[in-house]
């Protein structure tokens, strides 16, 4: 009896677990595919900032392939990311669709500072350090006004 | 009958208090004449950036302090007021002391209260030499004569002689965490409680507005009313000294997500400071009991 009822609870925290993966899920395909695309900026950037701190040491060729990823994810057409009424449940703020002329031109800054580092990032970690305020300085820029913190 | 002139004398008593507790208090003046203070501009600029001004006193896409920037809460809408030099407009006709008085001591050249919008209960804790460096080089930035926008707060929270009151039961010159065990640390307190009034936002308040000390920095809800503003206390933190000063410096979090919403005018202005203050302000918020 007692492993009956174990068994039962064991069961509804599975049942409970998978609604909770199955809400992940039932997240707007197009949040999913934002997200995903905000977690490889901040992998490749991580790399480049990591060395930037010191918390990694520079490897030229490591930093070059991170730059080159940037470039490569700054230069997709992204417009179709951002459809009207997916702001709900997420941090994306509503002034994105207020002022979207000026929320695509902040993507466009991003890509114009990632496209800097790769000029440099391979030199020295010097040219690395110079080039990361105004990479860095891109996402905040963007984030103030259409990101919940 | 006895009982009535009881009840009479009782309300008298109770009013007279009242009076007594919501008359605005005036900062005592020998706060600036006691010791003959040499005011630094270019300090002042730093003392700025610690205190966080021109994250509300300016508006979108302007540096001039001119005001305007509007902040929702329960008790209404509060507009941040013009403090830019402009003899009508702004403080350019202000004494040092004027200026001093609303800073620290919350109460206006007219002998009003201001709301607590204006951290007045943590800039009370500034140092004298702070406050008249910050004054200095309030006074060279540019006038505008935009005029300052009235707050639309409803009643009874426009009664500003109410405001008293609050201050009477939640305004204190004691530091939150009482012991500061290092010079560091007693600079990032200084930091952290003084000029950045970070509890501001990252405490919560109880139903009268009043900040919740024994929940001191671990999360609050938005005023504004969406989200929450993230409890900034190592228990639910978890950076390092080393995470905290570089977040502060470059916007970026320990795994590379960047700042965003109002800490990004907090982190321009954290930036400004010399790395010794980003390693204090880390160094007080990891020790938090």
């Amino acid at each position: 009896m007692k492993s009956l009822s174990l068994l039962a609870g064991t069961a509804v925290l599975a049942v409970a677990t998978i609604a909770t993966a199955h809400a992940d899920e039932d997240m707007h395909p197009t949040v999913v595919a934002r997200h995903a695309q905000m977690q490889l900026y901040a992998y490749n950037v991580g790399i480049l900032g990591g060395m930037a701190q010191g918390k990694i040491d520079y490897d030229a060729e490591a930093a070059q392939t991170a730059a080159d990823n940037m470039v490569a994810l700054t230069s997709m057409n992204t417009a179709s990311f951002w459809p009207e009424g997916t702001a709900e449940g997420t941090k994306a703020q509503p002034a994105i669709w207020e002022n979207l002329d000026d929320f695509m031109s902040k993507g466009e800054d991003l890509a114009f500072e990632a496209q800097g580092m790769a000029d440099v990032a391979g030199n020295d970690l010097a040219s690395l350090q110079g080039a990361m305020g105004n990479l860095g300085g891109t996402c905040s820029a963007c984030h103030r006004e259409y990101r919940a913190r | 009958m006895r009982k009535r002139a009881f009840v009479l004398a009782v309300g008298v008593v109770g009013a007279a208090v009242a009076f007594y507790v919501t008359a605005p208090q005036d900062l005592d003046p020998r706060v600036l004449t006691d010791a003959p203070f040499e005011s630094d501009p270019a300090r002042g600029e730093l003392v700025m950036a610690a205190a966080g001004c021109a994250s509300c006193h300016s508006a979108e896409g302007s540096d001039a302090l001119a005001g305007g920037k509007a902040f929702v809460s329960d008790f209404g809408t509060f507009y941040a007021p013009n403090i830019s030099t402009d003899p009508d407009h702004g403080i350019g006709g202000w004494t040092d002391y004027e200026i001093v008085n609303a800073m620290m001591a919350g109460v206006s050249p007219n002998g009003a209260h201001y709301y607590p919008a204006f951290p007045y209960t943590t800039y009370s804790k500034m140092t004298p030499q702070d406050a008249v460096d910050l004054i200095a080089h309030l006074r060279t930035l540019p006038a505008d004569a935009t005029p300052s926008r009235d707050h639309d707060v409803g009643f009874p929270f426009n009664i500003r002689r109410s405001l008293g009151g609050w201050k009477f039961l939640f305004a204190s010159d004691d530091w939150v965490v009482a012991d500061a065990p290092t010079p560091e640390i007693e600079r990032g307190r200084y930091l952290v409680e003084a000029l950045g009034h970070c509890g501001e936002c990252h405490t919560p308040r109880n139903i009268l507005g009043g900040t919740q000390t024994a929940q001191w920095l671990r999360g609050a809800a938005n005023p504004s009313g969406e989200g929450r503003i993230p409890s900034i206390h190592p228990d639910d933190l978890g950076w390092s000294e080393q995470d905290i000063a570089i977040y502060l410096d470059s916007g970026f979090t320990p795994d590379f997500d960047s700042v965003g919403g109002e800490m990004v005018d907090v982190v321009e202005n954290t930036a400004q400071l010399p790395p010794e203050d980003r390693a204090a302000i880390a160094a007080y918020l990891v020790a938090l009991p």
